[in-house]
């Protein structure tokens, strides 16, 4: 407790590579909920031992790969009903996974816990530079609440310069319905 | 045809490949283009041309291996799984377990067990849904009169799909094992069971006909529009409390009053009317946690530490076959406060027993579990269960 600011957590952590089990990185962390307004995202600083794996080979495929389909891609319900994802789509849920990461940083609080739960809608927007450009329609899951919660993302993504979430805003529940 | 994939080590490399693709009475289908040394060249080679491609590679000093040896092969394993999945799927004798099924598929399947070990299965219906679908429990029973008995139901949160079809897999497997298990058969020749495996078959018909994130029941609520009650704030276990919404609109909605929700209501009077339930298990998904009361309170029961002992050791034996990891604890510390619970309800009644689960996965697809982790979730959530039932078993009260 930090009396009139919030609350700070100090926290140990192992991150593990979601595409390779055995391929841990140990990390500590430094959380703050502000006190007040809710609004704020909490403050957050990390350092993590080690480094990350390098991502270049998939990265430069799947950026080859979409810089070179004909038409923009389109896509919905990923994962589908059953859970599965198609492994062209892979990297587009991996990319919603990462950006949704902001989407929920920015929205967290000591009572909220948010999941990705599913990608409802996808839309490749064309770009006259390098980047590339996604439109998310995404639904989060808050564990607390037990709601559903549609959200509308813009994903900007290159390989050397990393996502950004350009643009994004919850939307009505009956967007869903 | 076989499939080559090539290592480029340089430009040079990489342009003589870019040549042999502008030979097209080759026929080559490139499945990964040369473009840039840093990444390999995956290349289908028809049978004629594959002799040639291999002597131009290797007079050019040119690495490759071979991906494929025989894709035809490989086609033709490929279309037999298929058919012989389907063949399985269609055929009476055969449910498929591994999938996720109908409301209709998992009822005929139920009716399938009650007849093939009808010996010791049996189906009940205890009631009806709002939209009076029927609710069917499978009862697992070796004879005698009214003896004492475990509860298990799944489903009760409809898009929690993991659970239901586990349930029915489970069933199969309490059914199956009898006579060639020591312990499952001497809990049946003690003991009944029994399974409710949709306990919200409303919810369930709705996650695969409109909303695959549904959760509560589809009951109409007087003076508004949204739809349905979280039938897990519905009981009757410090029902309105902190830790469930009064807002329809909301997917933790308690509803009007304790047991308002008739999937509620029915799985209450049996248990009532039966008198001589012991346990009371119930499933759901997703976090991989396994708990045990309150949480309408966040203080211990009674019970706590024989509770906590015994889902420690049921923990452990889930972990024991996949190295899937569950945490124990009360619900209220362990994962929010929620009034209103099914376990908190039947704690209170008196069955020592409760516990609740929730299973795989931990965020990573949630309510979206791949239907290839349905079987290893089941069978390791029954060896949990099973450790609870064996303690059941030895510790009449």
């Amino acid at each position: 407790d930090i009396d009139d600011v919030g609350h700070k957590y100090h926290l140990e952590l192992v991150l593990e590579d979601v595409l390779d089990k055995d391929s841990t990185v140990n990390c500590t962390a430094e959380v703050l909920y502000h006190l007040g307004n809710k609004n704020i995202a909490p403050a957050v600083q990390f350092t993590i031992e080690g480094e990350l794996k390098n991502t270049d080979e998939a990265d430069n495929i799947f950026y080859s790969r979409i810089k070179s389909l004909e038409k923009e891609l389109v896509a919905e319900n990923i994962p589908d009903s059953h859970g599965s994802v198609s492994p062209e789509m892979e990297p587009i849920r991996l990319l919603a996974q990462v950006a949704s990461g902001y989407v929920i940083w920015q929205n967290s609080t000591e009572n909220t816990k948010f999941q990705l739960a599913q990608i409802k809608h996808v839309k490749q927007v064309k770009r006259s530079d390098d980047c590339l450009e996604f439109d998310y329609m995404i639904l989060l899951h808050e564990m607390v609440s037990q709601e559903i919660i549609p959200w509308q993302m813009t994903v900007l993504w290159h390989p050397q310069h990393g996502v950004q979430v350009t643009q994004d805003s919850c939307q009505p529940k009956h967007a869903l319905e | 045809h076989q499939v080559l994939r090539i290592k480029t080590r340089n430009e040079e490399e990489v342009q003589k490949l870019q040549l042999l693709e502008s030979l097209e009475h080759l026929e080559l289908d490139f499945w990964i283009n040369p473009s840039t040394p840093a990444l390999p060249v995956d290349v289908r080679i028809p049978a004629n041309s594959v002799q040639a491609v291999k002597a131009f590679l290797e007079s050019h000093g040119i690495e490759y291996s071979i991906l494929i040896e025989d894709l035809q092969v490989v086609l033709d394993k490929e279309k037999q799984d298929m058919a012989y999945n389907q063949q399985r799927d269609r055929s009476s004798n055969s449910f498929n377990y591994g999938t996720y099924h109908s409301l209709d598929s998992i009822y005929a399947e139920l009716d399938h067990l009650a007849s093939e070990y009808s010996n010791i299965v049996s189906k009940l219906q205890i009631g009806e849904s709002y939209e009076k679908r029927p609710l069917y429990v499978l009862k697992f029973s070796t004879g005698g009169s009214n003896r004492p008995a475990i509860w298990i139901d799944a489903g009760i949160h409809s898009r929690e799909w993991v659970t239901q079809a586990s349930a029915i897999w489970i069933a199969k497997k309490i059914a199956s094992d009898y006579g060639k298990d020591p312990s499952l058969t001497s809990l049946l020749n003690k003991m009944d069971v029994f399974l409710l495996t949709v306990s919200n078959p409303d919810g369930y018909v709705f996650t695969h006909t409109t909303n695959r994130m549904w959760r509560k029941t589809r009951s109409r609520n007087q003076g508004s529009r949204c739809v349905g009650v979280d039938p897990n704030r519905n009981w009757d276990a410090g029902f309105g409390g902190p830790g469930a919404s009064n807002n329809p609109c909301s997917d933790s909605y308690r509803g009007p009053s304790a047991n308002s929700e008739v999937e509620v209501k029915s799985v209450v009077n049996f248990i009532k009317n039966h008198g001589n339930i012991r346990a009371f298990l119930t499933l759901h998904s997703y976090s991989q946690l396994l708990m045990y009361p309150y949480g309408y309170k966040c203080t211990e029961p009674a019970d706590y530490a024989e509770l906590d002992a015994l889902g420690r050791a049921a923990a452990s034996s889930i972990q024991s076959l996949y190295g899937t990891t569950f945490t124990v604890g009360n619900i209220c510390n362990t994962i929010y406060q929620a009034s209103g619970g099914s376990i908190d309800w039947s704690y209170d009644y008196g069955i020592k027993y409760s516990f609740a689960f929730e299973l795989r996965d931990t965020g990573r697809y949630g309510f979206l579990l791949p239907a290839s982790q349905i079987i290893p979730t089941a069978e390791e959530t029954w060896l949990g269960l099973k450790k609870i039932m064996e303690h059941v078993r030895d510790n009449p009260y």
